[in-house]
C-alpha cells in the first residue's frame, strides 16, 4: 500500500486540546500518536512528521519514539488485528494452541496480515486479565476464557 | 481463615459502582470534605504516616515517607502521577479498581495532592486498558462537572487538573522512571536513581508517583483514621490488599484480604484449591519478578512485605500464579524469560544481552541440545544481570532499573529450586542423540 504523501488532523480541536494539557510540547507526544493512529489505522510517516512538528521535535527522534512502543503500527493491520496472549498464565491455559489454529487456518504467522487483509496476528505479553485466562484481544476488545470454538464464532461475528 | 469485611472492593458488585452517584451513595468523597474542613497537608502527611501504608506497586516503600522527600524550599511545581500501567504477569487488581471504582482512586488523588501541594496530576494508563479508558475518561468529566476537580474544589481554595495519558503498550513503562521518560513523550527508557522522583521526576520537577491501590486506600485513611487501618493485618503490613490468583487454581480472581494472610489460605480456600484435584507443585507469590516457592516452603508463609522477603521472594504485586505437579518448570522458566527478553528496554548491557542469551540457553535445553555447563551459564548470566539484592531498598543492582533483578530472581530460582528438572531435559537430550 502506497504511503499518504501528507497527513492532517481531522480534528484540529481535540490536537489544540492535547496540546493545553501539558505543561511542554513534547508531552504530547503519546496521545498525539494515538490520535493519529485512531485517524488512518497506523502511522504514516507523514504523520509521524506532522506529530513531530506539532511537539518540536526532529523527526527522526519522533521514528525513533514510535518504534519503542508495540502499539503503535508503522504498516497497515488486518481489519480484525488479534493478538494473544502468550504470557504465562494464558500458556497454563492453552494459548499456544490458539495461536496453532490462527496460524493454520489464516496462513499467517506473528506480525502477519491475511492476504484478504481482513486478519492479523501478533502475539502479546499479559493482558492484565490472567483470572479469564487464555485472553485474546481482537481490536480494541478483550475476549475471556478462550478456545478454537469460540474464537472462530467471534470472528464470523464481527 | 477470620471474616473479614472488604474495604477497597467493598460495593464492586453494585452495577453504578463506577459512577459518581453510586460512589456518593455509599460515602464516597466524604473524606475529601472532612480534609478540606479540617486538615493541613502537614496533617494528612502525618495521618498517612501514622497508618503505616506501603505502596501497592511493587516496592512497598511507605507513602508518607517518600511525600517527606519533596523539597520543602523548591520553586519547582510538584506532580503526582497515578501508576495504572499495570502489565506485570499475574497481576490483574489495578484494572478492576479502574473498571469498578475509578472514584476512589479519583478521590485518593485529589488527597495526595493536597498533601503535597501538586496542581497538575496524571493518570498514566496502560495502553491496552481501552475500556478502561473509557469508564476513566467518565469519571474525571463528572468530578469536573461537581467542583471536585478544577478550581476552588468545593470551596477549599484548593485547584487540581487531572489528566490522563494513555501507554502504548511497554512494560518498562510500568517502573517509575520510565514512565515519567515515557509521559515526557521519550522511550521509556528508565533513569538512574537517585534522584529520585520526590527531588527530580517529570520535567526535573518533585514528582510522586503512586499506584493505583495505593491512591484507592488514602480515602478509607482518612474517613476511619490511621489507628483503624494499622489495625488490619499484621504488625508487619496493615491494610487492605488485593490479591491476585491465577493459573491452576479452580477459582481465579481478585480477592481482597488483609496484608499478612496466609499464602495457603489464598490458595486453597479462596482460590478454591487446584484443578481436577491436582497436588500444588510451585507458586509465583507476587507476579513473575518474584521468586517462585517450592510446595514445601508455603506453610504458615504470611503474605506480607516483610514476610515475604525473609522467604528470599517478595509480595511485588500480590500476583499469585498457581502451578500444578504436571506443569514443565524448563517450559515455564522459558516463557519467562522470554517475556522478559521482549520486555527490556535495551538501556544497559547486562540485562539486553543477558535477557536474549537466558532465552536462547533455555531454549536449547528445551530443544534437548543442552548440556550440564549450560546450567551453570544461567546462574553466571542471571549474576550477571543483577545479583540477588533487596528490593525493599531500591536499585542497588548492576543495571540502571531494578528490571534487571525481577529477570534473575525468578530465573534463578527456577534452576536452584527445579534443577534436577533440567538436568533431566540435559541426560534425555544426551540420550536422543
Ligand atoms: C520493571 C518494573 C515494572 C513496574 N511496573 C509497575 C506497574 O505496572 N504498576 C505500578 O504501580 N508499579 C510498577 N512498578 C513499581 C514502580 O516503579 C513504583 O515503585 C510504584 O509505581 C510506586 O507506587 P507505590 O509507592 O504506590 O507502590 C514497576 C517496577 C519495575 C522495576
Ligand atoms: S535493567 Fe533492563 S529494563 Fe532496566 S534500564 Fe536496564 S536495560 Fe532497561
Ligand atoms: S497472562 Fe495472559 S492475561 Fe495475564
Amino acid at each position: 500500500m502506497a504511503q499518504n504523501r501528507t497527513f492532517k488532523f481531522t480534528n484540529p480541536q481535540r490536537v489544540e486540546k492535547i496540546l493545553s494539557q501539558y505543561p511542554d510540547k513534547r508531552s504530547a507526544t503519546l496521545p498525539l500518536l494515538h490520535l493519529a493512529q485512531e485517524q488512518e489505522g497506523y502511522l504514516t510517516s507523514a504523520a509521524i512528521e506532522a506529530v513531530a512538528e506539532l511537539v518540536e521535535i526532529h523527526p527522526g527522534e519522533m521514528m525513533d519514539t514510535v518504534s519503542f512502543y508495540t502499539m503503535f503500527y508503522t504498516k497497515p493491520m488486518g481489519k480484525n488485528h488479534v493478538q494473544v496472549c502468550q504470557t504465562l498464565s494464558c500458556s497454563l491455559n492453552g494459548a499456544d494452541s490458539l495461536v496453532d489454529h490462527i496460524s493454520e487456518k489464516y496462513k499467517i504467522a506473528h506480525g502477519d496480515v491475511s492476504q484478504d487483509g481482513k486478519i492479523s496476528l501478533v502475539k502479546v505479553e499479559c493482558l492484565g486479565s490472567c483470572d479469564t485466562a487464555p485472553v485474546i484481544r481482537i481490536n480494541d476488545s478483550n475476549y475471556e476464557s478462550m478456545t478454537v470454538e469460540k474464537f472462530d464464532k467471534i470472528v464470523e461475528s464481527i | 481463615m477470620a471474616s473479614f469485611e472488604p474495604i477497597l472492593t467493598r460495593h464492586i458488585h453494585r452495577e453504578d459502582s463506577h459512577t459518581l452517584s453510586g460512589y456518593k451513595n455509599v460515602g464516597g468523597y466524604k473524606a475529601l470534605e472532612k480534609m478540606f474542613k479540617t486538615m493541613a497537608p502537614d496533617e494528612v502527611i502525618e495521618e498517612v504516616n501514622a497508618s503505616n501504608l506501603r505502596g501497592r506497586g511493587g516496592a512497598g516503600f511507605p507513602t508518607g515517607v517518600k511525600w517527606g522527600f519533596i523539597p520543602k524550599d523548591s520553586h519547582k511545581p510538584t506532580y503526582l502521577i497515578c501508576n495504572a500501567d499495570e502489565s506485570e504477569p499475574g497481576t490483574f487488581k489495578d484494572r478492576l479498581l479502574l473498571n469498578k471504582t475509578p472514584h476512589m482512586m479519583l478521590e485518593g488523588m485529589i488527597i495526595s495532592s493536597y498533601a503535597i501541594d501538586c496542581h497538575l496530576a496524571f493518570i498514566y494508563i496502560r495502553g491496552e486498558f481501552y475500556q478502561e479508558h473509557k469508564i476513566l475518561e467518565k469519571a474525571v468529566e463528572e468530578a469536573y462537572a461537581t467542583n471536585l476537580l478544577g478550581n476552588d474544589i468545593l470551596g477549599s481554595g484548593f485547584d487540581l487538573e487531572v489528566v490522563i495519558h494513555r501507554g502504548a503498550g511497554a512494560y518498562i513503562c510500568g517502573e517509575e522512571m520510565g514512565l515519567i521518560e515515557s509521559l515526557e513523550g521519550k522511550r521509556g527508557w528508565p533513569r538512574i536513581k537517585p534522584p529520585f522522583p520526590a527531588i527530580e521526576g517529570y520535567l526535573r520537577c518533585p514528582t510522586i508517583v503512586s499506584n493505583v491501590e495505593t491512591l484507592a486506600c488514602l480515602p478509607h485513611i482518612l474517613n476511619r483514621g490511621a489507628d483503624w487501618f494499622k489495625s488490619i493485618g499484621s504488625e508487619k503490613g496493615s491494610g487492605p490488599k488485593l490479591y491476585c490468583i491465577s493459573g491452576r487454581v479452580n477459582n481465579p480472581g481478585v480477592y481482597e484480604e488483609p496484608l499478612g494472610i496466609l499464602l495457603t489460605d489464598l490458595i486453597f480456600k479462596r482460590g478454591g484449591g487446584l484443578i481436577d484435584g491436582r497436588e500444588l507443585k510451585a507458586v509465583f507469590p507476587g507476579g513473575s519478578s518474584s521468586a517462585i516457592l517450592r510446595a514445601d516452603e508455603i506453610d504458615g508463609l504470611r503474605m506480607d512485605f516483610d514476610s515475604l522477603s525473609a522467604a528470599k521472594t517478595m509480595l511485588g504485586s500480590a500476583g499469585i500464579i498457581v502451578m500444578d505437579e504436571t506443569v514443565d518448570m524448563v517450559s515455564v522458566c522459558l516463557n519467562i524469560a522470554r517475556f522478559y527478553a521482549h520486555e527490556s528496554c535495551g538501556q544497559c548491557t547486562p540485562c539486553r544481552e543477558g535477557t536474549t542469551w537466558l532465552v536462547k540457553i533455555l531454549n536449547r535445553i528445551y530443544q534437548g541440545n543442552g548440556s550440564l555447563n549450560d546450567i551453570d551459564m544461567i546462574f553466571e548470566i542471571t549474576d550477571n544481570i543483577g545479583g540477588l539484592i533487596d528490593f525493599s531498598k531500591g536499585s542497588f543492582g548492576k543495571t540502571i532499573c531494578p528490571f534487571g533483578e525481577a529477570v534473575a530472581w525468578p530465573i534463578r530460582s527456577f534452576v536452584e529450586k527445579f534443577k534436577d528438572e533440567f538436568i533431566a531435559y540435559v541426560a534425555k537430550g544426551v540420550e536422543v542423540s
